[in-house]
């Protein structure tokens, strides 16, 4: 297998895109594609400031120094969930912080035990639904990274969401035609509310595969662990089963994605309702569209150790 | 017969050379889009013919996000 570009030796193929390429093409190709994103969705500007989602693996890592190379103004953010399954969230911020040391950038570490007073697993032991941690850990991440940002003043927290990402996700929300998780699901997530970051997905664009081969060919050391709670996640499944379809036809997992991008701009699952409003929770101030506490307070307070922010 | 190894995780395979390395994934009843194979640490691509004594490390790709 060869090099579209140089003939040499092909270290990754992309059958969706018919192109083979060798280490150092690819090394280029990967952040030409992320730049071609961030403008095709007008994400950010280079005079804005970027807070980079990092969990310590492959996906977040990549684009934290995909972003780096490209000359945006970052700094990082880890949540440290406490998950002490196999040392997986000390382990994870050793990577992160690694990372951060070695390219001399800045990473905010927010210890969500030594914060909060209490981590995840002992949050889903409290709700009596450990399988479903994934729920209560998605509602803390995106309240500390929605405050770190206010709080820092970035103009936009990116995270690292590839297309497999995204097509599992959309495919689970299409099976259970979940109309308002896919009106809410895209590239730029603009703020609604002044306290309210913009989100953006600069991968979007991205295999899965490709952003794990970014990683090894740039020398990006990554925690290879997976995430106790996330080893039997529906996520994983689907992805198992996109795969399955792109082996039988490359590139539907991208076409499925673009697909509904394009219908969703074009208003196929726009619904004639109402703005929600949005207004101040009670106790984090954080905007909700709950009357009196967002859904992070409300979390706490079926824990029976809880403690305000 | 010659062979080569290929190391996943803690698991071990001992697999015949002159195959693919797509071949060989197929083969231990991996998925080859959801793992990338090193050999001495660098990355190879799937269609890499195996050679004899080859040591080839495969890295999962799928995360459950």
């Amino acid at each position: 297998m060869k090099c579209a570009k140089c003939g040499g030796v092909a270290v990754i193929g992309m059958p969706q895109h018919r192109l083979n390429l060798c280490a150092e093409h690819f090394a280029e190709w990967v952040p030409s594609m992320v730049q071609r994103t961030i403008e095709r969705y007008a994400m950010f500007t280079p005079n804005e400031r970027i807070l980079v989602a990092v969990s310590g693996g492959k996906d977040s890592l990549s684009l934290w120094e995909i972003l780096v190379r490209l000359g945006y103004q970052t700094e990082g953010l880890y949540i440290n969930l406490g998950i002490t399954h196999e040392d997986y969230s000390d382990n994870s911020q050793r990577y992160a912080e690694a990372f951060a040391a070695s390219h001399n950038l800045r990473l905010h570490v927010v210890n969500v035990r030594e914060t909060y007073g209490q981590a995840i697993p002992d949050l889903a032991r409290a709700r009596k639904r450990g399988a479903r941690a994934c729920s209560a850990c998605g509602t803390v991440k995106r309240h500390i990274m929605n405050r770190v940002a206010y709080e820092g003043g970035f103009a936009a927290i990116a995270t690292g969401h590839q297309v497999d990402d995204e097509a599992a996700t959309l495919l689970q929300n299409v099976l259970r035609w979940q109309a308002g998780y896919l009106l809410r699901q895209a590239p730029v997530l603009p703020s609604t509310h002044p306290k309210l970051a913009r989100k953006v997905k600069p991968l979007c664009h991205l295999y899965e595969r490709e952003t794990a081969a970014y990683a090894l060919v740039r020398g990006i050391e990554f925690v290879d662990q997976e995430c106790p709670f996330s080893v039997n996640a529906k996520t994983i499944f689907y992805k198992g089963i996109l795969n399955q379809l792109e082996r039988r036809s490359p590139g539907t997992k991208m076409q499925f994605y673009l697909s509904f991008l394009q219908a969703r701009e074009e208003g196929l699952f726009r619904r004639e309702a109402p703005e929600v409003e949005l207004a101040a929770c009670r106790r984090c101030g954080q905007p909700t569209t709950a009357e009196e506490l967002c859904a992070f307070c409300r979390l706490w307070e079926t824990a029976p150790r809880a403690q305000s922010e | 017969m010659p062979t080569a190894t290929i190391k996943y995780h803690k698991r071990e395979w001992t697999v015949e050379s002159g195959m693919t390395v797509r071949a060989a994934i197929e083969k231990i009843g991996l998925d080859p889009y959801a793992v990338l194979a090193l050999r001495d640490k660098k990355l190879i691509n799937d269609q890499t013919i195996i050679e004899p004594g080859d040591e080839i490390r495969l890295v999962n790709v799928i995360s459950g996000g």
